[in-house]
């Protein structure tokens, strides 16, 4: 009979690669944690009309989706908040234990969201503001990126050029679900923008937004939602490419944060076909739309695809013509992250997977 | 087979779990209405320590030949353990996922009761749980 103890938790030694997580979620805890970076004028707001967008007068964004708010089961602090708001619960369950030697925060408040562009203004000042505070000036791991109004582009260039010289802002953050596909010119001063900060911009998977997820409506279920995200992401994909953003700021930058990788080669080859046909009508489209995309783009590889056999992985990733296009991100804390021990499959190649979990993201980021 | 004393049978109540470490290895233990098991505490998809799961049932339905397609019904409640990750779901008295039971499980121990006499040995953490010659001991079989 041999003796039998409680599992502790947190004392596992750091194994695996070094890697840099691409994709980790901060919440603000509550609107409350807002407020003294507010100003009077958008605290009275707050508590008098509150949060206004597509979907009404909702105070909550809808979830669960999966799991409780959306997240691992695992990952409520025991401060009582809510997943992604507590920095010590972060660094115990994710900086310390993983081999992370660089972390970035995509804070998806809903800021862009907001109807009215004056408080979607106020809110990304604030949340960019908490984030500095909160979590930037607190931890040397972390990176975060800049929340904006995107949906009005004046307002959103100001906030970038308020806030791109502080060192932990390392992009400019965008959901997919635009009022109008992401190529076209409301945009153009947001990329011009972040061009010449030299920042990325991201685009990454959220649930919400003013346009239904398909081309033909509001589908059922959650699993409809999850699965179709693959094709608002291709939709802004095009848009951008078919819109020549990569030729008016030859300098951007532009990673898509979970939407899959998969689906990328095909769209490729199809743009490329339909761009030997109909060249004329975008006469500004100097090269092959695939190039454009393996000049400019990243894509993360949460939630990792899982064919049945590695051999289809491989061949997928040998489709996007370059080894230097995919990046590893965990999503932490939401329900759907990536373990970085073993979201791969064991037998994936070593020297693809360093590319996967470390240079590609530094070269793309310029980290030193 | 090693025997492992892990808790006493009032220790874990029905719908709960406890988790132990035996030989090195995470292992849930528990209790479904009354009936102790064990299942290592590893998901066989990424890893996570999947014995913290929620517990509750499945919704399930007929057949389009027999015309019962659109009945749901809820069955298995409290046997059903689902990943605290991603969500898959195993059940507690094989291990077996839902989706595939042939070729994603949990590995499982089988479980007993014994008189405190019966195994040999130290009585376990009798300092946390003060236990009397008459109590029984859930043990896990390695």
């Amino acid at each position: 009979m041999s003796e039998v103890k409680v599992e502790t938790k947190g004392s596992k030694r750091k194994t695996g690669l070094p890697f840099i997580d691409c994709d980790i979620h901060n919440e603000v805890p509550s609107p409350d944690a807002l407020k003294p970076y507010l100003s009077q004028r958008w605290r009275q707001y707050m508590e008098m009309v509150g949060t206004r967008t597509y979907h009404g007068f909702a105070q909550h964004i809808p979830y669960p989706k999966g799991n409780a708010g959306g997240t691992r089961q695992d990952a409520w602090p025991p401060n009582g908040g809510i997943p992604g708001s507590d920095l010590n619960f972060m660094r115990k369950q994710l900086l310390d234990p993983l081999n992370m030697e660089i972390g970035i925060l995509n804070c998806l408040y809903r800021v862009a969201e907001q109807l009215n562009d004056e408080f979607s203004a106020a809110l990304a000042r604030a949340v960019n503001d908490w984030q500095m505070e909160e979590w930037l000036d607190k931890e040397p791991r972390l990176r975060a990126s800049i929340v904006i109004p995107y949906e009005n582009a004046e307002f959103a260039v100001e906030e970038i050029n308020r806030v791109a010289s502080h060192p932990g802002f390392v992009q400019v953050l965008f959901l997919p679900r635009t009022r109008e596909p992401l190529g076209r010119r409301r945009y153009w001063k947001i990329y011009e923008a972040a061009e010449n900060h030299g920042l990325p911009i991201v685009i990454h998977f959220a649930g919400l937004g003013g346009n239904a997820i398909t081309s033909h409506g509001f589908p059922s279920y959650y699993i409809e939602d999850h699965t179709t995200m693959a094709q608002a992401f291709q939709s802004q994909v095009i848009s951008m490419v078919c819109e020549g953003v990569f030729e008016r700021f030859p300098g951007l930058r532009v990673a898509l944060l979970e939407g899959g990788f998969a689906w990328l080669p095909s769209l490729m080859w199809r743009l490329d076909q339909q761009w030997k046909r109909l060249h004329a009508e975008v006469p500004f489209l100097k090269r092959k739309p695939s190039e454009y995309i393996r000049e400019h783009m990243r894509v993360t590889t949460q939630p990792m695809e899982e064919p049945p056999k590695l051999e289809y992985l491989l061949q997928v990733i040998e489709w996007l013509g370059s080894n230097e296009m995919l990046m590893f991100s965990t999503d932490y804390p939401h329900w759907d992250y990536d373990s970085p021990e073993l979201a791969f499959p064991a037998k994936f190649p070593i020297e693809l997977k360093k590319k996967i979990f470390y240079d590609n993201a530094r070269a793309f980021y310029r980290f030193k | 087979m090693a025997q492992h004393r892990v808790a006493t049978v009032d220790e874990i109540r029905p719908g709960e779990r406890k988790i132990v470490q035996l030989e090195g290895r995470s292992i849930g233990v528990f209790n479904v209405k009354g009936t102790f098991y064990a299942l290592r505490n590893v998901c066989p998809h990424q890893g996570a320590e999947v014995c913290l799961g929620s517990i509750g049932g499945m919704t399930v339905c007929g057949n389009q030949e027999d015309g019962t397609l659109s009945e749901l019904r809820f069955e298995k409640a409290g046997e059903i353990l689902r990943c605290p990750w991603h969500g898959w779901e195993f059940e507690i008295r094989t291990g077996k996922s839902i989706f595939n039971p042939l070729g994603c499980y949990i590995k499982n121990y089988p479980v007993t009761i014994g008189q405190k006499d019966v195994a040999d040995g130290e009585t376990l953490r009798v300092e946390t749980y003060p236990t009397s010659v008459e109590e029984k001991f859930i043990i896990v079989h390695l």
